[in-house]
C-alpha cells in the first residue's frame, strides 16, 4: 500500500458523560458534534469519558492527536460548526490552534499538572464503561497483586499505606479491616457507603460515573483481605447516572469473571450489588445506613457492637466510604510505601478536594496532604465566581465548620483541622462571598438537622427544632444576650449528647459561624427592635 | 388528626386490579431478597409513580412484617411518596453550595411561577416540586433536577425554559 492509500484513521473525539458535565449540556455538544462531522462527511469516534473535574469549562471536548489530548472548552452547540472550520480534528493545525477555545494539551494544564492524582487517576480519561480501557490504564493490577497475598498480607499493606477513611471520620481503614478479618464468621460483607449527602462534595459521584471500576476492584480486594463474599454499594438515590454506570460495570466485571464465582479462577468469590437509598441524609452515618439496607427505617445503633463485628444481619462488616474503597487499588498495585509517600503527619496519602459553592474555578483538586486552604480558594479556584471577597469557608459538608478569612492558612490536614475545632470530613469546600448572613447558615445548620434527624436520640430531634427557634429569636432581637448564651448551652447539650455526628456535629456550624461572625448575630435593625422592646416594657 | 391504618382503610383505597396484579407481581420478584423491602418500595414507586397506602398489607404479609413495620419505613425516607405526583418532578438543591450561589432567590422564583409550595403539584398536573439537599452537582450551583436530569448553574430563565419543555412533553 502506498502512502497515499492510508486509509486515514478516525479522529477519537472525547465528550464528558459525568453527570456535571451533562448538567451543562454535554449531550447536546456531543450530539452537535456527530451531526456536523456527519453533515461534513468527516468520520470520527465519539467517546464519552468521565470528567476531567475542571467544571468551569465543561463541555470539555478533547481530541486525540500523536502528542496527547488537546482541550477546546467549553464548547456549546453553537461553537461547534467554527471549531470544524477551524479544521479542529487536526488541533495542531494554524487555524485550529487559533481557535479562541483551544487549550492546548489537556494534560499541560497547570490546573491539572499541578495535581497529584492517584485515586483519580483515570479520572476524565478513559471510558468509564470500558473494561478493556481500564484493563489499559493499569486496571485490575491491585487485585492481581492480592490474590498472590494472604488476607492478613493485604490487610498489613492497607495499614502501612495509613489509609484513613475519606467519608469524614478518618478512622484507620487497616485497622477496621482487621477487626472484620479477625472475627470469625461464615458470612462477612463489604459495605461501600456511596450516600455521598454533603453539600459541597461529589468526589464520590465522579468515580462512580467516570471510574466504576476501581470502586469494584477496591471491593473485590477488600472481599478477599476479610473473607467476605458478599458485597452492598449503598446508592443516593439523587445519583441515577451513577447507578447506571455503576450496574453497567458490574455485569461486565461478572461477565469478565472479575465478580461472582472463582474470580480470576481462583477459590475467591466476590458478588457485588447496588442498593438505592431513599434521601435519608442520616443513612450516610454507617448504623442507619446498615439499618437501611436491612430494610428497616434508617434509625441510628448504639455503639458497640462495631459493624466490624456485628454489622449488616448481625454479621462482621466493613463499610467504608467510596473513596476510600476506589483508593485500595493504586496502594495494591503500587505498595503501602508509595501511597504513605504523600501527605502530611498522620494524614497519609492524598484527599480528592472538592471545589464548590461561589467559586470561579469549580472543580475536583486532588492533592497531598498539606496543601492550605488559601491555596485551593485561590490558586485553584481563582477566587470567587462573583468577583467579590471570600467571606467564609465551610469545610467538610453540612456538619462542618464555617472557617472565616484568618483561617484560610491551615494545612488540609485531619489534626491540623481538629486544632482549630474544624473538620476536613469527605473534602467538600464550599466558598461564600461577603453577602452571606451567617446567622441565616447557622440556622439553615438547625433546620437541615431538623429535617434529617433520625428522631432517635432526644439532644438531635428536640434540639434541632429549638436551634432554630432560638436563633429566630436572637435575630429578631428578642431577649438577645439571653438567647445567645441558650444556644450555646443547647450546642453544648447536642455536642455531648447526641447518639452520632448529625445532632453531635450540627454544633460545628452553629458555634463557629457565632464565633467569627459574631457581627451577624445582633439584634436586625437592632435600634428600632430596642425602641420597640422598650415600648413592650413600658407597657407591661 | 394522626392517621390510623386499619385493613378497612387500605381495602378502601380504590385501585384498579391493572395496579394491584403488578404489585403482587413486584412483591414476588423481591421477597426474596436479603434487605427486600427498600428495593421493594423503589420499584414500586418506579413502577406505579408512587407506594399506595393498598400495597401495605400484601407486602407485609410477604415479608413477615406488621403494617405498621410498612408504613414506618414508608414515611421514614423522603423519597418515597404516599400520593400521584404530577408528570414530572422538579427538584431543587436547598444546600449550601448552591444557597452560596443564590439559590434562595431561585428556590422563590419558582415557587411563584409555579404558584406551589414545595411538596405540590401545579394545577394542571405537569410539575410536582420538591426540596432536595445536594445533588452533587455543587461545581455548578445553583443545582435543580427534573425528572432524572441534573442542570446546573440555574437562573430564572433557564428554570423557566426547562418548566416550559417539561410542561409540553406527557
Amino acid at each position: 500500500m502506498s502512502n497515499s492509500e492510508v486509509k486515514v484513521q478516525s479522529v477519537k473525539i472525547y465528550v464528558p458523560r459525568d453527570s456535571s458535565a451533562l448538567s451543562l449540556g454535554a449531550d447536546r455538544t456531543a450530539k452537535a458534534i456527530i451531526t456536523e462531522a456527519h453533515n461534513r462527511g468527516i468520520e470520527i469516534e465519539l467517546i464519552r469519558n468521565g470528567s476531567r473535574g475542571l467544571f468551569w469549562l465543561e463541555p470539555f471536548v478533547e481530541v486525540q492527536t500523536k502528542q496527547g489530548r488537546i482541550a477546546f472548552a467549553p464548547v456549546q452547540p453553537k461553537d461547534v460548526p467554527s471549531l470544524f472550520d477551524a479544521d479542529f480534528l487536526n488541533p495542531q493545525s494554524v487555524k485550529a490552534a487559533a481557535h479562541p477555545l483551544n487549550l492546548g494539551l489537556t494534560e499541560e494544564l497547570a490546573w491539572l499538572k499541578s495535581q497529584q492524582r492517584l485515586t483519580f487517576a483515570r479520572v476524565g480519561i478513559i471510558d468509564p464503561v470500558s473494561l478493556e480501557d481500564y484493563l489499559a490504564h493499569d486496571g485490575y493490577k491491585g487485585l492481581a497483586n492480592a490474590l498472590k497475598l494472604s488476607g492478613a498480607d493485604i490487610v498489613k499493606v492497607v495499614t502501612d499505606s495509613g489509609l484513613r477513611g475519606r467519608g469524614g471520620a478518618a478512622f484507620p481503614t487497616g485497622i477496621k479491616w482487621k477487626t472484620v478479618l479477625d472475627t470469625p464468621s461464615e458470612q462477612k460483607y463489604i459495605v461501600c457507603n456511596a450516600d455521598e449527602g454533603d453539600s459541597g462534595t461529589y468526589s464520590d459521584r465522579m468515580i462512580m460515573e467516570d471510574d466504576p471500576f476501581v470502586l469494584i476492584e477496591g471491593m473485590t480486594i477488600a472481599g478477599i483481605a476479610v473473607g467476605a463474599t458478599q458485597g452492598y454499594i449503598y446508592l443516593r438515590s439523587e445519583y441515577p447516572h451513577a447507578l447506571k454506570v455503576l450496574n453497567e460495570a458490574i455485569d461486565k466485571a461478572k461477565k469478565a469473571g472479575y465478580l461472582g464465582a472463582n474470580i480470576c479462577r481462583t477459590n475467591f468469590s466476590f458478588n457485588l450489588e447496588v442498593r438505592r437509598a431513599a434521601g435519608a441524609y442520616v443513612c450516610g452515618e454507617e448504623t442507619s445506613l446498615l439499618e437501611s439496607l436491612e430494610g428497616k427505617r434508617g434509625l441510628v445503633r448504639f455503639k458497640p457492637p462495631l459493624p466490624a463485628i456485628e454489622g449488616l444481619f448481625g454479621k462482621p462488616t466493613v463499610v467504608n466510604n467510596v473513596i476510600s474503597l476506589a483508593t485500595i487499588p493504586i496502594i495494591l498495585h503500587k505498595g503501602a510505601q508509595f501511597y504513605a509517600d504523600y501527605g502530611m503527619g498522620r494524614s497519609r496519602g492524598t484527599l480528592p478536594i472538592q471545589l464548590a459553592g461561589n467559586i470561579k474555578q469549580a472543580g475536583l483538586v486532588e492533592l497531598a496532604f498539606g496543601a492550605t486552604l488559601r491555596e485551593l480558594l485561590y490558586d485553584f479556584g481563582g477566587g470567587s465566581a462573583t468577583g467579590r471577597p471570600i467571606r467564609a469557608v465551610q469545610v467538610g459538608g453540612p456538619l462542618g465548620a464555617y472557617l472565616p478569612e484568618s483561617q484560610f492558612d491551615t494545612p488540609l490536614d485531619y489534626e491540623e483541622f481538629g486544632k482549630i475545632w474544624a473538620v476536613l470530613g469527605h473534602g467538600g469546600i464550599v466558598a461564600f462571598d461577603d453577602t452571606v448572613d451567617m446567622a441565616k447558615m447557622a440556622r439553615y445548620a438547625f433546620e437541615f438537622c431538623a429535617i434529617e434527624s433520625c428522631g432517635k436520640c432526644t439532644p438531635c430531634r428536640i434540639g434541632s427544632v429549638r436551634g432554630v427557634e432560638v436563633i429566630d429569636k436572637i435575630i429578631a432581637g428578642t431577649e438577645h444576650s439571653k438567647n445567645m448564651q441558650l444556644v450555646r448551652d443547647l450546642s453544648d447539650t447536642m455536642l455531648n449528647g447526641s447518639l452520632c455526628a448529625l445532632g453531635g456535629m450540627t454544633p460545628y456550624p452553629v458555634l463557629s459561624a457565632l464565633n467569627h461572625f459574631a457581627e451577624d448575630f445582633s439584634p436586625r435593625n437592632s435600634g428600632l427592635n430596642q425602641l420597640l422592646n422598650q415600648e413592650k416594657a413600658k407597657a407591661a | 388528626m394522626a392517621h390510623v391504618l386499619t385493613t378497612e382503610i387500605l381495602d378502601a383505597e380504590v385501585l384498579n386490579t391493572v395496579l394491584l396484579d403488578r404489585i403482587h407481581a413486584l412483591i414476588a420478584q423481591h421477597k426474596n431478597m436479603p434487605g427486600a423491602l427498600l428495593p421493594l418500595l423503589h420499584s414500586i414507586q418506579d413502577n406505579i409513580g408512587y407506594v399506595p397506602e393498598a400495597c401495605y398489607l400484601p407486602i407485609s404479609k410477604a415479608l413477615a412484617l406488621s403494617v405498621a413495620e410498612v408504613h414506618g419505613v414508608v414515611t421514614f425516607y423522603h423519597h418515597f411518596r404516599r400520593q400521584p405526583a404530577g408528570r414530572h418532578i422538579l427538584q431543587v438543591c436547598r444546600a449550601e453550595s448552591c444557597q452560596a450561589m443564590g439559590s434562595e432567590k431561585l428556590e422563590a422564583n419558582i415557587k411563584s411561577s409555579l404558584g406551589i409550595d414545595y411538596h405540590q403539584t401545579t394545577q394542571d398536573g405537569a410539575i410536582t416540586l420538591e426540596p432536595v439537599y445536594c445533588l452533587g452537582n455543587c461545581a455548578c450551583s445553583p443545582a435543580v433536577m427534573m425528572d432524572d436530569e441534573v442542570y446546573g448553574r440555574m437562573d430564572n430563565q433557564k428554570v423557566a425554559e426547562l418548566i416550559g419543555d417539561a410542561r409540553a412533553t406527557s
